[in-house]
């Protein structure tokens, strides 16, 4: 008899489908990939199994545990089964984890609730299951409060937190999506490796995770299962479209690079650029430093690293939108003051911004046709409201929105089509240079590769330079034809897209493009090369950033930060560039 | 379509917007044209015809007081005062509040800091210090608790407005606006203010109450409304002396005050929800 099985489960909510005839079975030990956009009810299915959907979500089918019905046992029986018998780890931990309770005393709870042990022997048990997570110097950590732990280490205490009381299933729903891609592998390869015979039922949007990490893997497209198999069998041989579309869009780190058309000249060039901010009672903390960087027509340069590495700043610093403490702007020729405020009207026409999140960047009060129009108000002051509007919805076309859009109010925009909203308003004065600040992190597979794809035939149309800034490797494989990579703000690696990917010749580069999960079961990366997580920008490591993390560190790393310079075709910023 | 005109739509399809909105109306409307036509005024006291008792047949709806004055007469001259304090004290704190606070806000820096450290030292005056010494300078004048009322209330409008800027003006649709080289002035027209008026309006709402019974404090005070002149405050303040043998005198002013105040609020929620954008269909 199969552990879990679900039977033609669905869950409404007044009258909406949020999951539909849903049906699949988990046996022991198994590790089965739930894979979907958002919305599709992956996380609706996982909330039903644990007998935690709202009030008002109604649910028919069955769900099943060791023959146990789920849906409908009352509070007591759930509660009974719940870190006994079946456990989850949700997206954020911070959300998860209870602010105000130290780590270990949260954990014990789970046992002393269970009646499973109390008092010394429950602390020690505790502790045994933090070491085992990985957490380093766990007798100290069991007094930390969540906020005190880094983003891997709250993860790796819920996964603490979850396996405490041995369950048989563990459900993971999306459980590294908020973390970086280095950690991200850590926190797989734990989840491997820990789990032992418990079985897995991984919700994420990634096809990659699920390829290195599951037997089996479930499809779900807006709450109907379309495929089920063997993860060899889904991946090389999808039988639903849904589900070639979703490995078609799914960017990989072998795709070929399209060359620029007509290189040019460098349209923009940031010279030496530094950006720090004075946190009150903190310190200074240093979020760029001196680093160089330029774009030519209708080129991309990527700009990748994980979180405060300092590539936002970078990109806002030479908008104008952060001042910049050293260096500067060169556009056109000509140096660029450093305030956004204090450059000409010319300026600011030839240099738009994307946002990360499509709906934060559109005024919710404002209509489609306002939020587009806007840049004409100020810089084509003469042309009529007629005009204004027609170029609107010009440029809306040209994003792949009808001028049906026009009326609409951003809260009633899906994200993609919000974010086809955000690139109109950017390219309605027609600029050289389009940042793209993560501006397809927010999105689902499927919506970014058609984004990624407008992006590409506007820059064909136009020669527009864009500045792609990414914390995803496999998706700046496939847009960019230069990369700078970032650690800490500084430099680590900067040079043709072929090269960096082929044979990059940081440590730290490495171990990014090893991290990467690729949708391919039989090399599916994501390895965990790399130890640690980014230290505190208020408190670097002395010498070169990355010597804390890097497997090739001398004395030398330790002391004094290694000059950028030209090896094999990329400049890098090691001191054992071209020996490792 | 307009924007007013999509406002105005929005506000006709709200039923708590016309029902509590269509009250108020009619309560002011009856509180104008009442006294006119009622053969009784204010003024006039009759000593044939003290502390009589409401009739739904005689010319005395709302009975009388005790000098004899009609009571429908002089609740409705209080309907009018109350809600008049009620409008003007709101509006000032409004203008002067939203002003004050989306420039400290917006500008920022050191302009905001001596700004709001401004705000810091009004709060310390205390307030019925304030009233005396603004009553001690000028003329004691009608208009006078108008000012004093909306005097002090802008102070928490300012600070909450402040407030929501800052975090608006960080705000990515902002950011856009910076780039494309939008003035200043315009932002603050176009991308901060249409946001602030959720915030605004359910304060208006909190103010609008506390400013009718900061009159009423006032009035009992004697810093307040003047007799033979009169407000709900005033009236309820009277009713209380008399609420053993002519309890009228004071369930008439308090109903009226807590029908005026109930209004306000449901009307203050709905509008919140008028404005937003996103309750739209």
């Amino acid at each position: 008899m199969s552990l879990l099985s679900v039977e033609a489960l669905s869950v409404r909510y007044a009258g909406l489908a949020a999951v539909e005839e849903l049906s699949f079975t988990i046996d022991s030990g198994e590790s089965v990939g739930l894979v979907g956009e958002s919305g599709s009810g992956k996380t609706q299915t996982a909330m039903a199994t644990l007998g935690l959907l709202p009030a008002n979500a109604m649910t028919t089918g069955s769900i099943r545990l060791h023959g146990t019905e789920l849906l409908g046992a009352s509070e007591a029986a759930l509660n009974a089964l719940r870190a006994r018998k079946m456990a989850i780890v949700f997206q954020d931990p911070m959300q998860a984890l209870n602010p105000y309770v130290c780590i270990g005393a949260q954990i014990r709870r789970v046992l002393e609730e269970h009646k499973l042990a109390s008092g010394a022997r429950a602390r020690e048990h505790v502790i045994a299951m933090l070491e085992r997570v990985g957490l380093p110097d766990a007798e100290r950590q069991y007094r930390a409060y969540p906020h005190q732990l880094s983003g891997g280490m709250r993860q790796r205490a819920m996964i603490a937190s979850a396996l405490i009381a041995e369950p048989e299933l563990l459900i993971a729903d999306e459980p590294t999506t908020a973390l970086d891609v280095t950690v991200q592998a850590q926190i797989l390869e734990l989840l491997a490796e820990i789990r032992q015979d418990t079985a897995l039922l991984l919700i994420t949007h990634d096809l990659g995770i699920v390829a290195g990490r599951c037997e089996r893997t479930l499809v779900i497209e807006a709450g109907r299962l379309v495929e089920q198999g063997s993860t060899r069998e889904v991946f090389a041989r999808p039988r639903h479209d849904y589900t070639a579309t979703l490995l078609a869009a799914a960017p990989r780190l072998d795709s070929a690079t399209v060359p620029v058309a007509n290189p040019g000249d460098a349209i923009l060039q940031i010279d030496a650029a530094s950006v720090s901010y004075i946190e009150r009672g903190r310190g200074t903390l240093r979020a760029v430093r001196n680093v160089d960087l330029s774009v030519r027509a209708g080129e991309t340069v990527a700009v990748v690293g994980e979180s405060g590495s300092g590539k936002s700043s970078l990109a806002r610093a030479a908008l104008g939108l952060v001042p910049m403490q050293a260096g500067r702007t060169v556009f056109c020729g000509t140096g660029l003051p450093s305030r956004v405020e204090d450059r000409s009207q010319d300026t600011r026409k030839g240099l738009q911004l994307v946002f990360q999140d499509p709906v934060g960047s559109l005024n919710p009060q404002m209509r489609v046709a306002a939020i587009v129009s806007e840049p004409l108000l100020v810089h084509e002051p003469r042309a009529t409201a007629a005009e204004r509007h027609e170029r609107a919805a010009a440029i809306l076309e040209r994003t792949g929105l009808s001028a049906a859009f026009l009326d609409r109010y951003p809260h009633e925009l899906s994200g993609g089509q919000a974010q086809r909203v955000a690139i109109a308003r950017a390219l309605i004065l027609r600029p050289k240079v389009l940042v793209c600040d993560e501006a397809v992190a927010a999105l689902d597979g499927t919506v970014r590769a058609q984004i990624l794809a407008l992006l590409r035939e506007v820059q064909q149309e136009s020669g527009l330079a864009i500045i792609f800034i990414s914390h995803d490797l496999a998706v700046v494989r496939s847009v960019s034809h230069r990369v700078l990579v970032m650690y800490m703000g500084a430099l680590v690696e900067l040079g043709d897209n072929e090269a960096v990917f082929a044979s990059a010749q940081h440590p730290y580069t490495r171990a990014l493009l090893e991290a990467v999960p690729v949708p391919d079961p039989e090399h599916a990366g994501g390895k965990a090369s790399l130890s640690g997580e980014i230290p505190s920008a208020l408190n670097p490591p002395s010498g070169c950033a990355f010597h804390p993390r890097c497997a090739y560190a001398k004395e030398t790393c330790k002391v004094e930060a290694p000059q950028a310079r030209t090896v094999n075709g990329t400049t890098v910023a090691c001191h054992f560039a071209g020996e490792i | 379509m307009t924007v007013a005109r999509s406002i105005w739509r929005r506000m006709r399809d709200s039923r708590a917007v016309m029902l509590s909105g269509g009250m108020l109306v009619g309560l002011v409307v009856v509180a104008v044209v009442g006294p006119l036509v009622s053969p009784h005024d204010y003024l006039q006291t009759n000593f044939d015809e003290l502390l009589r008792p409401p009739t739904t047949s005689g010319a005395r709806l709302f009975g009388t007081d005790d000098l004899g004055r009609d009571l429908f007469v002089r609740s409705m001259l209080g309907v009018q005062v109350t809600i008049l304090v009620a409008i003007v004290a709101s509006v000032v704190s409004l203008v002067i509040g939203v002003a004050y606070g989306a420039v400290a806000g917006f500008v920022g820096g050191r302009v905001d800091a001596v700004m709001m450290r401004f705000v810091d030292t009004l709060y310390a005056l205390p307030f019925i210090f304030f009233v005396i010494l603004l009553m001690v300078a000028f003329e004691r004048n009608f208009l006078l608790i108008f000012v004093a009322i909306g005097a002090v209330n802008w102070l928490d409008m300012a600070r909450i407005v402040r407030g929501q800027t800052l975090s608006l003006r960080e705000r990515e649709f902002v950011q856009a606006a910076r780039l494309n080289g939008v003035s200043s002035m315009r932002i603050i027209i176009r991308h901060i203010a249409p946001n602030l008026i959720g915030v605004v309006i359910v304060y208006v709402t909190l103010t609008i109450p506390q400013a009718i019974l900061v009159e009423s404090f006032l009035s009992f005070l004697g810093l307040g409304i003047q007799e033979p002149q009169t407000s709900l405050g005033a009236l309820v303040d009277a009713g209380v002396n008399q609420m053993e043998g002519a309890s009228w005198m004071l369930l008439i002013p308090a109903t009226l005050l807590a029908v005026i105040l109930l209004c306000f609020n449901f009307l203050g929620d709905a509008m919140r929800d008028v404005f937003d954008a996103r309750g739209g269909k």
